[in-house]
């Protein structure tokens, strides 16, 4: 997947989880947290669709790793090529 | 073999079942009844249509809140805003003798009616909601001490202590007269805070969206089966037996039955009895249908707390019913943009299970009519007289909601300690619902989406 995808599948992920939200503003330098006020139940939620879509397992301790868009799309690279 | 059976399908069985069902698990619900929903189910009566107990929706948030228990369930659900159709309360109020506190879903006007009231107290009240505002709301917290001794340190007036104290007890009260200072900040928030709301068709919405998305999902659900006993080997919990003789393996199992109930399912009855003490407090409802609206007789009042005293006493009654108190609701009493038609009010009131229980059938529907009289003429103090519009009506006692819950001698909150971790002594059996210290019907869904998130989701 490009980073363009992948970024996508994370968008996919977050309208599901908050329908009402409008991502195409989203910032990619900032934190999920202050921008969706997502918590970390959310954030777990998250990191199980992508284990349900792409298979990709994602150990508890690099949970905080994927704290914003952008250093998510760049933790996800590896695993999603 | 199922990843998950879960015992009950009533709120927080759902959600649980909702989440697992999303994530590809194999999970079954396994419900005693007929019907899904537990105490918050619907009925059909004389072509009407009852919720069983159904009053309002707590925790009421506007459409694009992000934050609070609703739009975390929202997003935990996968429910979009408008699916649960809230509608708003128009306003409700606590009313003591010679004083009445209004509040809707807008602090603020709770504010200023203790302003307005109790002047010396407003400064305490506002810094009593600056700490509690910040409380862990998913209820893995734990037990944090008397809601009392907290309010007292903010609230001299006792008076205004026991006005705070009425609804919050009704809305949530697992303990005589007090509760848990985790179980008072849920509480708060939930009603003060957040505030009611209610789908226009009632319950019945709610249930529905929640089995069609369960089943959408691959969720199955067996309805008229019963558990009977869970069956362990080496401290894990192997298979449960239902009273139709059959027997159900999963990896994990969940209950919503309760904890003494789901205590009771894993040993021999006897052994319970002291060490997992059960609830006291129960309720009677009256439900009257009337002619017109309630708004025509000049009661727009959403939920009236009324007490006719200036103490208020939340105990076990020793009589059937324990008429000084109680909750009057009229669903018609929402923001709705269509009038529901027929009016309705449900009035709520305290009573003893032991008592109701020991009446033979006669006297049992005798003593129904008997406290039915009381009850409304007991809260007609607080409302306009409604007497003369009833064209039907209906009445639950502590047998009812027994037999909606299980739960021994009907108690509505179920046990009076509260098992916030949600685990027990079996390493793959967890608790959901009211016992794991989350009530109401937001309160229940987010317990089933918690504990479903916390242990029955992980690893593969
Ligand atoms: C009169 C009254 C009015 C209320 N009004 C409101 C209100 O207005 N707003 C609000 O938010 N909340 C209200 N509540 C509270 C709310 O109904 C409950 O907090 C909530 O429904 C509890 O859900 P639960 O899933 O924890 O448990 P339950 O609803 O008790 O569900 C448990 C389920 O498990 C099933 N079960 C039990 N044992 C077994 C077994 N051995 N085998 C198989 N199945 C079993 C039961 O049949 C039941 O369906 C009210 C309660 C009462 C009594």
């Amino acid at each position: 997947m490009t980073n363009e995808e992948i970024r996508q599948a994370v968008i996919d992920i977050l309208s599901d989880i908050s329908p009402d939200e409008d991502l195409s503003n989203l910032d990619d330098a900032a934190p999920f947290r202050d921008q969706l006020q997502l918590d970390s139940m959310d954030v777990m939620d998250i990191i199980l669709e992508l284990r349900k879509r792409y298979r990709v397992n994602i150990p508890e301790d690099d949970y905080g790793k994927l704290d914003t868009m952008a250093h998510t799309v760049e933790y996800l690279k590896p695993h999603l090529s | 073999m199922y990843d998950t059976v879960i015992i009950g399908a009533g709120m927080s069985g759902l959600a649980a079942g909702i989440r697992l069902a999303h994530y590809n698990k194999r999970v079954c619900i396994l419900e005693r009844h007929k019907m899904v929903g537990g105490l918050n189910s619907y009925y059909q009566q004389s072509g009407r249509n009852y919720d069983v107990g159904l009053h309002a929706i707590t925790n009421y948030a506007q459409k694009g809140t992000k934050t609070g228990p609703l739009s975390r369930l929202l997003r935990h659900l996968r429910f979009k805003w408008e699916e649960l159709a809230l509608v708003p309360q128009i306003g409700s109020t606590i009313a003591f003798p010679g004083v009445s506190l209004r509040f809707a879903n807008d602090i603020a006007l709770f504010e200023s009616e203790i302003a307005r009231n109790f002047p010396v107290q407003i400064d305490g009240f506002r810094k009593m909601i600056g700490e509690l505002i910040d409380y862990n709301q998913i209820g893995m917290g734990t037990d944090g001490g008397s809601a009392r001794e907290f309010v007292a340190r903010h609230i001299s007036d006792p008076l205004l202590t026991e006005m705070l104290f009425c609804p919050l007890l009704y809305y949530g009260g697992a303990r005589e007269n007090d509760m848990e200072f985790a179980q008072f900040c849920i509480m708060f928030r939930s009603i003060f805070l957040e505030g009611f709301a209610r789908p226009y068709q009632g319950v019945r919405l709610i249930l529905q969206k929640l089995l069609q998305k369960f089943k959408g999902l691959g969720g199955e659900l067996r309805l008229r089966a019963g558990v009977t006993e869970i069956l362990s080997r080496n401290g894990r919990a192997e298979k449960l037996l239902l009273e139709d003789g059959g027997e159900i393996h999963a990896k994990q199992f969940l209950s919503s039955a309760g904890w003494r109930e789901t205590m009771r399912l894993c040993y021999e009855s006897g052994k319970t009895q002291e060490q997992f003490p059960a609830g006291r407090l129960s309720f009677v409802e009256t439900i009257s249908v009337l002619r017109h609206d309630p708004k025509k007789l000049g009661h727009d009042r959403t939920i009236v707390f009324y007490n006719d005293s200036p103490s208020f006493v939340y105990e076990k009654p020793d009589s059937l019913v324990d008429v000084r108190s109680g909750v009057i609701c009229s669903p018609n009493n929402f923001d709705y943009a269509e009038p529901l038609g027929e009016g309705m009010i449900r009035i709520t009131a305290l009573a003893n299970y032991d008592r109701w229980a020991s009446l033979d059938e006669k006297q049992y529907r005798l003593e129904k009519m008997r406290w039915y009289d009381r009850m409304i003429d007991s809260a007609v103090r607080f409302v306009p007289d409604f007497r003369n519009q009833v064209i039907d009506t209906d009445m639950f006692t502590p047998l009812t909601i027994r037999r909606f819950t299980g739960h021994e001698n009907g108690a509505v909150y179920g046990a009076p300690e509260k098992k916030y971790d949600g685990r027990t002594h079996l390493d793959n059996l967890y608790v959901c619902g009211t016992d794991q210290g989350m009530v109401g019907v937001v309160g229940s869904l987010v317990s089933g989406v918690t504990i479903a998130n916390k242990y029955l989701l992980g690893g593969e």
